[in-house]
């Protein structure tokens, strides 16, 4: 039961630790076979494994911010759009930098650190001044700000291409390997980028900060008194999690050649959002398999149940059911989810033990008295 | 000078309609600033409750015959006010439920809790206006008479109109405030709302039943939002799904600006913003409206976290 809570396979005792090692290995393993099963059973996954994972960087990269150390980010698609357009304006023909524009390019891995900074820096302009306030404010500024960036990359379009969006993006470029025709190569390098977001975010939950950020998360004015920097320790996890998401979104920019603002909308922001909080929020092996669950409902089971819809209406003959656009559902059933995942278990389907333990204090406290007053009872 | 001339009339008709707007954005954000009062809660869904409020209206005149009649015979008051009668109980008959089923079981869980189930709702009533009235911007009969008082009545030949629209928008919206201040200040439900709001518990202790009290609230806000639903298709003859949005996001920050929980500061709130959001799309053209509202939010909860009129809303 304490496993969940652990974290990372070195801090687990004894038996825990071998069923650890066993499952992380298994998931490496099944993770980097990936393709190869695709191929066998022929399943056609390819171009749905990329975005999912490369999602579930998001994700853990929220997981930073709103599981870690509790500060509610609205806005996460901006950073996100910031990342994809850094990467467009280093790399792209059509950059606003004359010297990319005249056949210099940024090298790919160059630009991916670069945007993942310039990221990480707009998440410090933002934060800066608007983490000293109290939680839901912060939550309004982030959705407004995951507003703002949208609407300022379409109404510049001498330096953004505005709705006509920007294409074409450069590619990694390694010796031997085609990322311009193959999909396989980008879904072992976000892969490896997932593997490495993965052990950076689990070794910092344990560390100091991390223990900072689950301080300040469950009591600011206690962790505050005991000598946590609450400016700083915040600031730090929301430009951490902004260069996640500015790392993810150099990479999703160059996967899909052409970025335009429309993609970067507040629809992101909740379905990563969502993400986290099905799988359990600051658990990082939840938001992984929150993000593999919603992932496959979302681009894999949609599809069949499109498939489904369309097939019943062409067997009835009704035109209306086969043309159903059935994306539209897509939104309604993250609203739905989300009411439904608050009201029936609001600490997600693998929750950390230490958010259980929050999200139930009452309970557990009734138990408590209860276990008690039967003890007082016996001796009695 | 014939430059100036006209710059000042381009000032002086961005304010008529600021005020105007802004009226809508004051009633919006009333309802943020009631439930954000009584219990500390961002009512993520409320511009969308708005967004079916223009739905709620717009399927009652079209089902009493004026879907398409734009403005012939006369101005038809009785199904306007039907509309809006009803639009108010739709309205708030749906934040009410909306308080008992996603908001209320979560009154003791972690503060995020309940805003996240917020935003769930609010996808709901997207979808749901999508359901009812498709993905394209939907006509909102033009029922009221077309008259303007300044070049009509006053024979003025400027840029500023001052139209029965707007005449209409205030006429409804100003007398709903102020009865809403009167619930508030006179009436035992109103005394209740505001022990409530200082102090549940101890409101609970003296006997006031609490949950009653919350629901009043949602059903209060919802009223106005549906009020506002009315004026806002009538003035602007048109609505679409996605309203509520950006809609919602303005009344917050208006809300934000006088000081959220403070009713007062959010009626004013809203007149300012609806001032500067016209004098931005007058000035700097429409696609920067929501850019200058943003901003000025970041920067009220920068510089004036407790807003114009608000004490102490920021901890």
């Amino acid at each position: 039961m304490r496993r969940s809570s652990e974290g990372w396979w070195y801090t687990a005792k004894g038996a825990a630790r071998d069923r650890n090692i066993v499952t992380t290995a298994g998931a490496i393993a099944l993770a980097l076979a990936f393709p190869v099963i695709n191929q066998v059973l022929n399943l056609g996954w390819e171009a749905k494994a990329i975005p999912i994972s490369l999602f579930i960087v998001l994700a853990l990269g929220l997981n930073v911010v709103v599981g870690f150390a509790g500060l509610l980010d609205l806005g996460y698609a901006a950073f996100f759009a910031i990342g994809a357009y850094s990467m467009a304006f280093l790399t792209s023909e059509v950059s606003p930098f004359a010297f990319v524009r005249e056949g210099q390019p940024v090298n790919f891995f160059i630009a991916m650190l670069i945007s993942s900074a310039v990221a990480a820096c707009f998440g410090v302009l933002l934060g800066a001044p608007t983490l000293r306030l109290r939680g839901d404010y912060l939550a309004i500024v982030t959705l407004g700000f995951g507003e703002i960036v949208p609407l300022v990359i379409r109404n510049t379009p001498e330096v953004t291409k505005g709705t006509q969006g920007m294409n074409p993006i450069g590619y990694p470029e390694v010796p031997g390997v085609h990322f311009a025709t193959d999909p396989v190569p980008w879904y072992y390098l976000i892969v490896a980028v997932l593997m490495v977001s993965v052990v950076l975010t689990g070794r910092l939950q344990r560390s100091r900060i991390g223990r900072a950020w689950a301080a300040m998360r469950e009591d600011e004015v206690a962790a505050a008194s005991m000598g946590v920097n609450l400016v700083t320790t915040k600031l730090f996890a929301f430009s951490l999690g902004a260069s996640f998401s500015g790392f993810a979104g150099s990479i999703w920019a160059s996967y899909l050649q052409v970025i335009a603002p429309e993609q970067f909308r507040f629809d992101v922001s909740i379905f990563v959002l969502v993400m986290i909080i099905l799988g359990g929020l600051g658990n990082i092996y939840g938001v992984i398999a929150g993000g593999l669950i919603l992932g496959f409902v979302d681009r894999i089971m949609f599809d069949w149940f499109s498939a489904i819809v369309h097939g019943i209406g062409r067997a009835t003959n009704n035109s209306e059911l086969e043309l159903t656009d059935t994306s539209r559902m897509r939104q309604l059933l993250f609203g739905v989810s989300l009411v439904v995942l608050m009201l029936v278990r609001p600490e997600g389907l693998f929750p950390s033990a230490r958010r259980r333990a929050e999200l139930h204090a009452a309970e557990e406290s009734e138990t408590e008295a209860a276990q008690e007053r039967a003890v007082i009872e016996d001796i009695e | 000078m014939p430059c100036g001339g006209a710059r000042i009339d381009l000032f002086l008709a961005a304010i008529v309609i600021g005020i105007t707007n802004g009226a809508f954005i004051a009633l919006i954000a009333l309802g943020y600033t009631l439930v954000y009062g009584i219990i500390e809660l961002i009512n993520f869904s409320h511009g969308d409750l708005f967004m079916l409020g223009t739905f709620a209206c717009l399927t009652t005149l079209t089902l009493l015959g004026f879907a398409t009649e734009v403005g012939i015979g006369g101005t038809p008051w009785w199904a306007l006010l039907a509309a809006m009668l009803l639009a108010m109980a739709f309205c708030g008959t749906l934040n009410v439920l909306a308080e008992r089923i996603a908001y209320r079981p979560l009154r003791k869980a972690p503060r995020l809790a309940p805003l996240i189930s917020a935003i769930g709702v609010s996808f709901i009533y997207v979808n749901l206006g999508l359901l009812w009235q498709g993905p394209t911007p939907r006509r909102f009969p033009d029922l009221l008479p077309q008259y303007d008082f300044v070049s009509q009545m006053f024979g003025l030949e400027t840029l500023v109109r001052f139209t029965f629209k707007d005449l209409f928008v205030l006429g409804l919206a100003i007398p709903l405030m102020l009865a809403l201040a009167w619930v508030i200040r006179n009436t035992r439900m109103g005394k209740a709302m505001r022990a409530v709001a200082q102090d549940s518990e101890m409101a609970s202790q003296m006997g006031i039943d609490v949950n009653r009290v919350i629901s009043f609230t949602f059903l209060l806000g919802g009223i106005l939002a549906g009020a506002a639903g009315l004026m806002y298709g009538l003035y602007n003859n048109n609505t679409v799904f996605t309203l509520g949005f950006d809609a919602g996001l303005k009344a917050f920050t208006a809300a934000v600006l006088g000081g959220i929980g403070n009713v007062s500061g959010a009626a004013l709130g809203g007149f300012v913003l609806g001032l500067l959001s016209a004098i931005v799309i007058t000035f700097l053209g429409g696609q920067w409206d929501s850019v200058g509202v943003f901003s000025l939010l970041v920067i009220i909860l920068v510089f004036k976290p407790t807003g114009l009129l608000g004490q102490g809303a920021s901890d």
